[in-house]
């Protein structure tokens, strides 16, 4: 390897959990008592420098997310930061393995961006499936709160912070920030209009922010090795290393980190060890289940936020899901159109209503009831649930994979209608 | 204000506001489902999209949801583009993806939200081939019919039931697609407030009941402005009549007092009108044994006259009123018999308490608030009601008042006020203060930031000890405990830093020393608050009927003609008095033997009724009366506005006439063997009415709060364009065959001589004064929605004006500190402990039972709870009483058997009974609070 891989460099390869004590030998903590060390501005500072973008699917500065908090006396408290560890994205399980593996990386860089947004509690939003994680995390957080690292007069200084677990009752909408905020207040899972942004009025009220996982994990390297070394470890345009994934029929599928910029023919070929004997690559869900697909002709486009947008895509959660040419385009779609209508929190009409209508099409089509008109209507729907027409990003997310599909495979869906069916499905009949 | 340029044309609108809204004022047709004029906007439905331009130069602009962007000045949108068109009628194919397509069989068929705005979005085609989801209803309890699938998830409902109205008991359940609205389990609504769903539902999921037994479409019902007589707030109300019978009652909108909303009591308590009980014709009692029943109406009337005439001669003339009843008909009895001969009705603590109501309200530096300044007020004490019980729709406003507190946080976050989820996610469980003192606890307990239960005397001493921490010009209480005073001094606090504090109390204690205390508050807090210059405070009574102010008014200044001197007067001269009684039960009104005295010493009794009753049975002669639904006349609510209601249809039974009519035929058959010599000249003047606005210019002669009487509403020679108004919406059906089957002549449409509204659907449909609106319609707007097209602004006054006519304007700001010690009321004595097994018994308002006509209602009668008397458990178990057991109150000779039910919100001492009508019957509320044996 010819990089630095900071955010898994102590995770052990038979899976066991870093300890508190192994996480201290190996420089942990060390960037939280820089962190103190400093101003809390100038921590803020120093992560905008570090151009530390959001790994939760949108990219958004960190640090300019942490900056529209609200200041100084006179502000409403308490302030909360919330980790977003509800990871439901299909095709994605970064986070899971950042937290079964080393939670005291997560809980640094949780108490490092509570302190540089004067937060006085914290939440760890946690997945309700990740049982493995709960444990390890709760174990952590005890440790870290025996050890002074949580609580009162953490490491002995000034700043104080009471973290609590959360686990969710799983919702793939408590993904969306304002979601889980409803959510953890004990409301319904259904998002927030914004503004007002949670930054000013989130958690009960009160100013919060929301960041994912893998963000926060980065944080004790950004404070122990600075802005400049973030940015050098990206190859492209993004600063920092990032978790890839890769599921489908490659023939060796998992999660890497690897820097910023890496291109996807080598995450694919190199790392994922390519398609699986007898199978080639129709197209790949770049960035999880509710990013549009890209193709062969995109294999070189390096992952940055840009360039994957740039073709037309989204870098979403950095784990790519690979559709290969014996496996139906259509059925893909189906299968995530009916997770995502599954999904839906059921508050705005688009998605709540708009996504059975899209299923109820894609099954026609997968059961021979397709009709020629319903291609179009399909992408009608489509652009009907397109930013900024509903109330949050799910069922543009979820059209995604369905608009890029009649795109870019807009043969299969014409033969689903022509051949009266799944074509795959028939052509794997007849081979018996 | 902000210019905003909608599809080419330029409008001012106001900058507060949001597209949707602004664009809504300006009479633009755009549809809309989860936005509501007070619950806000929250984005759900996304059905209003329109297309907004970032500048002059941009031609492609975005497309935005209009609830949910705000007004800025300069902005340039279109409604019209292909593109927003496009989206909308798109929603609505999502939307109508599983709707069922039941409309011709659908109750809300016909004014249905979902119907109009499916028309204005211009979906035609169904693409949707999947099944439609389907949903098992539930049973909602007698008023509300709950049809789930056709339901297209806006969420008005819950947040109608939930964040507005307070309720616990409806929820959104499940999610997805398979959101569900509804309660955890089949049960009756339990909100007080659960009928304005009906309104509130763009569709049929909540349809009404009562309406359903026997069913008529919006367009088949005839309509006429009316104002609820179920409590003292006047809230106006459109009830729907067919073939004599009232279907239904849906609310009217009143800038300043309903608003949007009415409670339950109101909207389902109207079948007293359509009861088989109602009294249909005259009967004359000859003798004990011989009652000639149904003779003509005429003579009737004259045997009447005869009597009233022999009576009057000798001085043995008395009449009683009811505050129940119209001014008018008041005025009428009043004129017939004297002013010296007429009594309230009412007995002397309560006749007093109205007064002295009136009194202070016309104090300076004392306003009353209408129900729209309640809500804006931001610190509230509330001294001896249970406003849910007593005067429902006042106890949403102050649940309303308490949101101010987030309002204010929302404009420091530059929230805007109408994002209301938002607003609400800001505030969280931070109100505005509300101090409720009150005798047994209330509803509003939940979000009140101080509760305290009290006697009512002891009530009062806190009010006085506020009043006296507020001016120390205000007479001191003296042995008041040191956490009582503490906490005087934290209402005092809290009063003293609000911007527009409200004092609210009432009548329900019939105690004067509340009345006064809160009086004493309002009267200190304008001391306190006067900087040079008086601002009055706001101070809201809560009275015991629909017209007791206005009864009041009838005898302004006169604290001695209460049912209690009539009484006197016939049994200090027995067998020789004639009572003319109207529309009144005494049994309800003074202890029941007294109440038998009473009759027994009458030589004659005159009854007016509607309903059966103990005091319609003593009557030699009884009449008939019309119900509201069925006559005119004007209303003085709580705050002394005079409202005028009319006659929603014409009743054909020739033995029913108009109250005062009645009245008025009794002076001119009076007059007319006689030609009328000797007879006083306002007798004459009354027996010469011919038509109401005959009456209204006696009235109006009067002078004084009567003076611009023919001010609330416009008299019978008002025309527009040369036509009537008419109570039939224009697509009535059936008019000329309705009473086919009776007779097959077309008979002649009765005609209405006493207001400008005909019974027709021919007539001036558009700019109809407020106060004459039946309504609310307009072309493509079926639903109440319509009201829209009615406002000066979303949320506004009515175009034509809000109705009613304000009598009480506060006095121009006087030099207060003028003020004298005899201005101040006196501090009772505290409530002595309870002592040998007696207990302080008091009445507690109620709302479903708790009024004597609305209680007539099935509807109701089903959802009003098992009376019980209520207690503290302590309290029992000083005087050794156990929960369930029945237990035996005894006063005079009064006996009441209820179940106990232990109630740790009761006030220590004291026992509660319930005011339902029934109990009333046994143990007259006006009899309490008094000290009560209990076993």
């Amino acid at each position: 390897m010819d990089f630095e891989t900071p955010l898994t460099a102590r995770i052990k390869a038979n899976g066991e959990v870093t300890t508190l004590a192994e996480y201290r030998d190996a420089a942990g903590y060390q960037g939280l008592e820089i962190a103190l060390s400093m101003e809390s501005t100038a921590v803020i500072d120093l992560v905008k420098e570090s151009n530390l973008r959001g790994r939760g699917g949108a990219g958004f500065s960190a640090g300019l997310k942490w900056s529209f908090v609200p200041r100084g006396e006179g502000t409403a408290r308490p302030k909360y930061l919330i980790c977003n560890a509800d990871e439901m994205e299909p095709g994605t399980f970064k986070d899971r393995w950042l937290m079964e593996c080393d939670p005291h990386q997560l809980i640094e860089g949780m108490v490092i961006a509570a302190y540089a947004i004067e937060a006085d509690i914290a939440y760890l939003f946690l997945r309700a499936d990740y049982e493995v994680a709960a444990e390890r995390l709760q174990q952590a957080i005890d440790d870290a709160y025996q050890e002074g690292l949580l609580g009162d007069n953490i490491c002995g200084g000034s700043y104080s912070l009471q973290l609590y677990l959360h686990t969710s009752a799983g919702r793939y909408i408590c993904g969306e920030e304002t979601a889980l905020i409803s959510s953890l207040e004990g409301k319904r899972a259904v998002p927030r209009a914004k503004p007002p942004f949670p930054q000013v009025s989130g958690l009960f009220g009160k100013p919060t922010v929301v960041n994912n996982v893998e963000t926060l994990c980065n944080l004790p390297h950004i404070l122990r090795n600075g802005a400049d070394w973030f940015k050098s470890l990206g190859r492209g345009e993004d600063a920092g290393t990032k978790l890839f994934g890769v599921s489908g029929r490659v023939k060796n599928p998992g999660c890497w980190e690897m820097p910023m910029g890496t291109t996807i023919r080598e995450i694919l070929e190199g790392y994922a060890g390519g398609m699986q004997d007898g199978l080639k690559l129709k197209g790949f869900l770049p960035g999880g289940g509710s990013t549009d697909f890209l193709t062969e002709e995109h294999l070189d486009l390096p992952m940055d936020y840009g360039a994957i947008g740039k073709a037309g895509s989204r870098m979403g959660t950095g784990t790519m899901i690979v559709l290969d040419d014996q496996t139906c385009p259509v059925g893909m779609v189906l299968n995530l159109i009916q997770f995502f209508a599954q999904e839906s929190c059921g508050w705005c009409t688009p998605c709540r209503n708009g996504l059975p209508f899209l299923r109820q099409l894609l099954e026609d089509l997968e059961y021979g009831k397709g009709r020629p008109e319903d291609l179009e209507t399909m992408a009608d729907y489509c652009r009907y649930l397109g930013p900024g027409n509903t109330f949050c990003a799910l069922a543009p997310g979820a059209a995604e994979p369905l608009q890029s599909a009649l795109k870019y495979f807009r043969r299969d869906f014409e033969e689903h209608v022509n051949q009266g069916g799944c074509t795959y499905r028939q052509q794997a009949k007849a081979n018996g | 204000m902000a210019t905003i340029e909608v599809d080419g044309t330029s409008y001012e609108v106001d900058g507060d506001r949001n597209l949707l809204d602004a664009c809504l004022g300006l009479g633009l047709d755009l549809p809309y489902f989860c936005w509501h004029p007070t619950l806000g906007s929250v984005g759900s439905c996304r059905q209003c999209a329109v297309r907004v331009y970032a500048n002059a130069e941009d031609t492609r602009g975005r497309l935005v949801m209009s609830c949910m962007t705000p007004v800025t000045d300069g902005q340039r949108l279109s409604i019209r583009d292909p593109e927003s068109q496009a989206f909308r009628d798109k929603s609505i194919e999502v939307t109508m993806a599983n709707h069922p397509h039941d409309c011709p069989v659908c109750e809300e068929g016909g004014e249905c939200h979902l119907q109009d705005m499916t028309i204005m979005s211009r979906h035609t085609e169904r693409r949707y081939r999947g099944l439609k989801k389907t949903y098992t209803n539930q049973y909602l309890g007698p008023c509300i019919s709950h049809e789930m699938n056709r339901c297209i998830a806006c969420y008005r409902c819950v947040r109608f039931y939930n964040d507005y109205a307070g309720g616990k008991d409806l929820a959104v359940l499940a999610s997805k697609e398979n959101v569900y609205f509804g309660r955890h389990e089949d049960g009756c609504l339990e909100s007080g407030f659960s009928g304005n769903l009906v309104e509130v539902c763009p569709t049929g999921v909540f349809t009404d009941k009562t309406l359903s037994r026997s069913y008529n479409r919006k367009w088949d019902l005839q309509s006429a402005p009316s104002i609820c007589s179920s409590c003292s707030l006047g809230c106006n109300i459109s009830p729907g009549e067919r073939q004599g019978r009232i279907k239904r009652i849906v609310n009217r909108y009143h800038h300043d007092i309903n608003g949007y909303f009415i409670c339950d009591r109101g909207r389902f308590g109207y079948d007293y009108t359509n009861a088989d009980q109602r009294i249909q014709h005259c009967s004359i009692r000859q003798s004990a044994d011989v009652t000639e029943e149904a003779p003509d109406y005429r003579d009737a009337i004259n045997a009447i006259a005869v009597e009233l005439a022999g009576a009057a001669t000798g001085g043995n003339l008395i009449a009683i009123g009811s505050d129940r009843l119209s001014v008018e008909a008041n005025f009428a009895l009043q004129t017939l018999v004297d002013e010296d001969n007429f009594y309230s009705g009412m007995d002397p603590v309560q006749h007093q308490l109205l007064q002295s109501v009136l009194g202070i309200y016309r104090r300076p530096g004392i306003h009353a608030p209408t129900l729209r300044e309640i809500e804006s007020a931001d610190a509230v004490l509330i001294l001896g009601e249970d406003l849910v019980n007593s005067a429902p729709r006042m106890a949403l406003s102050v649940r309303q008042a308490t949101r101010n507190l987030s309002f204010e946080l929302a404009r420091k976050s530059q929230i805007p006020l109408w994002q209301d989820t938002s607003v609400r996610n800001l505030a969280q469980d931070r109100r505005s203060p509300l101090m409720i003192l009150s005798v047994a606890g209330t509803d509003l307990d939940a979000i009140a930031s101080l509760r305290l239960s009290a006697a009512a005397d002891d009530i009062a001493r806190l009010g006085f000890a506020v009043a006296r921490c507020l001016s120390d010009r205000a007479p001191a209480v003296p042995n008041l405990s040191p956490d009582l005073e503490s906490t005087a001094a934290g209402i005092a606090d809290c009063l003293l830093r609000a911007k527009n504090p409200v004092i609210i109390s009432g009548t329900s204690c019939n105690t004067p020393s509340v009345v006064e205390s809160a009086a004493q508050v309002a009267m200190a807090l304008s001391l306190a608050k006067s900087n040079g210059q008086i601002r009055p405070s706001w101070l809201s009574y809560v009275l015991p009927a629909a017209n007791s102010l206005g009864l009041a008014m009838l005898q302004e200044g006169n604290d001695d003609n209460h049912l209690e001197r009539a009484m006197q007067r016939v049994l200090a001269n027995p067998g020789q008095c004639t009572a003319l009684i109207l529309q009144n039960d005494l049994y309800a009104r003074a202890e029941p033997s007294r109440v038998d005295a009473f009759f027994g010493n009458l030589k004659s009794c005159i009854v007016l009724d509607q309903q059966p009753n103990r005091t319609t049975d003593r009557a030699n002669i009884l009449v008939p009366t019309q119900t509201d639904f069925e006559t005119e006349g004007t209303l003085v609510n709580n705050e002394g506005r005079a409202q005028r209601y009319f006659e929603v249809f014409a009743t054909d039974n020739p033995s029913l006439r108009d109250n005062w009519k009645t009245i008025a035929n009794m002076a001119k058959a009076w007059v007319n063997p006689g030609t009328g010599q000797g007879l006083p000249e306002s007798l004459l003047a009354l027996a010469r009415c011919e038509n109401f606005d005959d009456l209204i210019a006696l009235l109006k002669n009067r002078g004084g709060l009567f003076g611009h009487w023919d001010r609330a509403a416009p008299n019978a020679a008002f025309r527009i364009a040369g036509l009537k108004i008419p109570r039939m919406p224009h697509r009535y059906s059936g008019r000329t065959s309705l009473r086919a089957n009776i007779r097959v002549a077309e008979a002649k449409q009765p005609e209405d001589r006493d207001s400008p509204l005909g019974f027709t659907m021919e007539g001036a449909p558009i700019n109809i004064p407020g106060a004459l609106t039946p309504g609310f319609w307009s072309p493509g707007w079926n639903s109440g929605e319509s009201l829209n097209k009615f406002q000066d602004e979303i949320n506004g006054h009515l175009k034509g004006g809000d109705p009613g006519l304000r009598l009480l304007q506060s006095p121009a700001a006087t030099d207060m500190s003028a003020a004298t010690s005899s201005d101040w009321f006196s501090v009772p004595a505290a409530t002595p402990t309870a002592a040998n097994g007696r207990l302080l018994a008091v009445s507690l308002p109620r709302l479903f039972d708790g009024e004597v006509l609305s209680a007539l209602s099935p509807a109701l009668a089903q959802r009003a709870e098992l009376p019980q008397l209520e207690i503290h458990p302590e309290t029992a178990a000083a005087v050794g009483l156990v929960e369930g057991h029945i237990a035996t109150i005894r006063l005079e000779s009064c006996q009441l058997k209820l179940p106990l039910r232990f109630n740790p919100r009761v006030a220590s001492g004291l026992v509660a009974v319930p005011a339902d009508v029934k109990t009333a019957g046994i143990l007259p509320p006006v009899l309490l609070p008094a000290a009560v044996t209990i076993e």
